[in-house]
C-alpha cells in the first residue's frame, strides 16, 4: 500500500449527498443536475466514507461485516475510481 | 385503465422545477416563462411550497430547481429551500444574480441550498445588459458569482445561445472560468413562448452555430476534467428533435407559480390540456392519474413517422410544444426531426437566413406579447 493511501480519509464533498430512497428502494448519490443510482453494496462503502477513517479503516469495518466478500482488494479500487470521478475528496 | 405500453402506475418523478415567481428584474427575449405570466397575487404561499415539496419527496422526487422569474423576489425562499431539504430534496437555485447579497445567500445555505446557478446573456457587459433589458444586471452576476465560490456551492452558468451571443460563445466559456464556474451550459434558444415571438431577432445563421461549436468542442477539450461544458442542440439545425424533457411525464414536473402542474414549463401553451392545479388535487393524483400528464406519455399517442421509428424511445418524438406552435397540431412528429413531414417549415427558415437588420425585441413583460383571448 502506497503511503498517500494510508493516509487519505475519504468523504464526500460538500455538494454531494449520499441518501437512501425508499420510494425506489435504492442508495443515491445525488449531486447538481445528476443522480447517481448506487447498485449492490455501494451505498454502504460510501457511508463509511465520513473523512475520519482511512481506506483500510473501511476495508476492515466491511471485511467484519462481509466476511466472504473480496472487500480488501475491491473497495480501494472502487473508492480511487470515485475519487477520480470527484465524488470523493 | 389497461394498455400494455403503459403501465398502471407511472414511474416516479426524479425532478421538479419549481418556478416560485414569473416576476423578474430581467427582461430576456427568449425567456422559457409562459406569454401570460402568472399575477404576484395568484402565488402559492409558503406553506402552500412546503406542502407541494413534502408530496413531492413523498412520490419520489430527489432533485428540486427553484427558479422563476428570480426566485430571490419571494421573500420567504429560505423558507421554501428549508421545506425541500426537510422532504430530502436537493435544492439548487437558478437566478439572474440580481438581488443576491452575502447575507442572503448564508440564510439560503444555511437553510440546506447545494448549488446555484447563475444565468448570464453575454461576456461583454453591455451587450449583456441590453439583451436582458436591465442596466448593471452584468455587474450584479459578476459579483453574484463572487459570492456563492465564497460560500463553497458549485456553481452554474445558464447561457442561451441565439444570434446576438453565439460568436461569443469562447468569451462566455472563458468568463465562466474566470467566475469559478463548475458548470457552463449553453442551450440553443428553444422557439416557443417568448423565443418564438422574438424568433426573427433570435434566429441565428447556420455558420453561426457551426462556428460556435467547434469553439465549444476546442474548449472541451481544453477544459476536461476542469469545467464541465454541456451543449443543448440547436434543433432547427440539426434535423434531430430533442427528447422532450426525458419523455412527457417520465422525469420531471414543473409547478408554475400559480400551483398549476405541468409535464414541462412551455406546456402550459398547447390548447385544451387542462392543466390540474396542486390546490385542487394531490401532486400523486397529478402525476399518475390526470390526463393532462397521460397525454402524451408513453408512445401509444404518436403519429406518422415516429409511431414505427426505432428512435422514438430516446426523443420520444420531440418537442410538443414545438410541434403545436409550428403546425398547430402537438400530436405530430416534431418538426425539427428531418424525419417529420413538416420538417420544410423549419429547414426554410434555418436556411432563409436571418432578418436584416434584425428586428427590435419584443422584452418579456408582463402584458407585452399578444395572448390569445380564453
Ligand atoms: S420520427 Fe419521431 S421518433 Fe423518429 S427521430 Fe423523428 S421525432 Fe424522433
Ligand atoms: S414539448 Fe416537451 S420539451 Fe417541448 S416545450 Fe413542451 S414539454 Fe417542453
Amino acid at each position: 500500500m502506497t503511503a498517500p493511501e494510508r493516509e487519505w480519509c475519504p468523504a464526500l464533498p460538500p455538494a454531494l449527498t449520499l441518501r437512501h430512497d425508499t420510494v425506489r428502494g435504492t442508495d443515491l448519490l445525488v449531486l447538481p443536475e445528476r443522480v447517481v443510482v448506487l447498485k449492490g453494496h455501494a451505498g454502504t462503502v460510501l457511508g463509511l466514507c465520513d473523512g475520519t477513517r482511512t481506506v483500510r479503516g473501511i476495508v476492515d469495518a466491511l471485511a467484519e461485516r462481509f466476511p466472504d466478500a473480496p472487500v480488501a482488494t475491491d473497495v480501494p479500487l472502487f473508492l480511487d475510481r470515485l475519487h477520480r470521478e470527484g465524488w470523493l475528496r | 385503465m389497461t394498455d400494455a405500453s403503459r403501465p398502471e402506475r407511472p414511474a416516479p418523478p426524479w425532478a421538479l422545477l419549481a418556478e416560485l415567481t414569473h416576476a423578474c428584474p430581467l427582461h430576456c427575449p427568449y425567456c422559457s416563462n409562459p406569454l401570460e405570466l402568472a399575477r404576484r397575487s395568484s402565488e402559492l404561499s409558503t406553506g402552500e411550497w412546503a406542502d407541494v415539496l413534502r408530496q413531492a419527496g413523498e412520490l419520489g422526487v430527489v432533485h428540486t430547481h427553484l427558479s422563476g422569474g428570480e426566485p430571490l423576489l419571494r421573500p420567504d425562499l429560505a423558507d421554501i429551500v428549508a421545506a425541500a431539504e426537510a422532504a430530502g430534496i436537493y435544492t439548487q437555485l437558478v437566478t439572474s444574480g440580481t438581488a443576491l447579497d452575502e447575507a442572503r445567500l448564508a440564510a439560503l445555505t444555511a437553510a440546506g441550498l447545494r448549488s446555484v446557478q447563475l444565468s448570464v446573456q453575454h461576456a461583454d457587459a453591455r451587450a449583456n445588459d441590453r439583451i436582458a433589458g436591465r442596466p448593471s444586471s452584468f455587474a450584479a452576476k459578476e459579483q453574484a458569482a463572487a459570492l456563492v465560490r465564497r460560500a463553497g456551492l458549485p456553481l452554474g452558468l445558464n447561457i442561451v445561445l441565439h444570434r446576438d451571443n453565439l460568436d461569443a460563445v469562447g468569451a462566455l466559456i472563458e468568463l465562466g472560468v474566470a467566475w469559478g464556474a463548475d458548470r457552463i451550459e449553453l442551450a440553443n434558444t428553444q422557439f416557443y413562448g417568448w423565443g418564438l415571438l422574438n424568433r426573427a431577432a433570435l434566429l441565428p445563421t447556420r455558420d453561426q452555430v457551426t462556428r460556435a461549436h467547434e469553439a465549444v468542442e476546442d474548449w472541451r477539450t481544453r477544459l476536461a476534467g476542469q469545467v464541465e461544458l454541456i451543449w443543448v442542440v440547436p434543433d432547427y439545425f440539426d434535423g434531430v428533435a430533442k427528447p422532450c424533457m426525458g419523455g412527457w411525464g417520465a422525469v420531471s414536473l414543473t409547478v408554475a407559480p400559480d400551483g398549476t402542474v405541468l409535464p414541462c414549463p412551455a406546456a402550459a401553451a398547447l390548447p385544451d390540456l387542462a392543466a390540474p392545479n396542486v390546490r385542487d388535487r394531490s401532486l400523486a393524483w397529478i402525476w399518475e392519474r390526470s390526463p393532462a400528464f397521460n397525454r402524451f406519455r408513453g408512445t401509444d399517442w404518436m403519429t406518422g413517422p415516429c409511431r414505427g421509428c426505432p428512435r422514438r424511445e430516446e426523443d420520444f418524438g420531440g418537442c410538443r410544444c414545438q410541434a403545436y406552435a409550428l403546425t398547430g397540431d402537438p400530436a405530430r412528429t416534431d418538426p425539427a426531426c428531418a424525419f417529420s413531414p413538416d420538417h420544410d417549415l423549419v429547414r426554410r427558415l434555418s436556411e432563409a437566413g436571418p432578418a436584416e437588420p434584425p428586428p427590435p425585441y419584443t422584452y418579456r413583460r408582463p402584458g407585452a406579447a399578444p395572448v390569445a383571448p380564453a
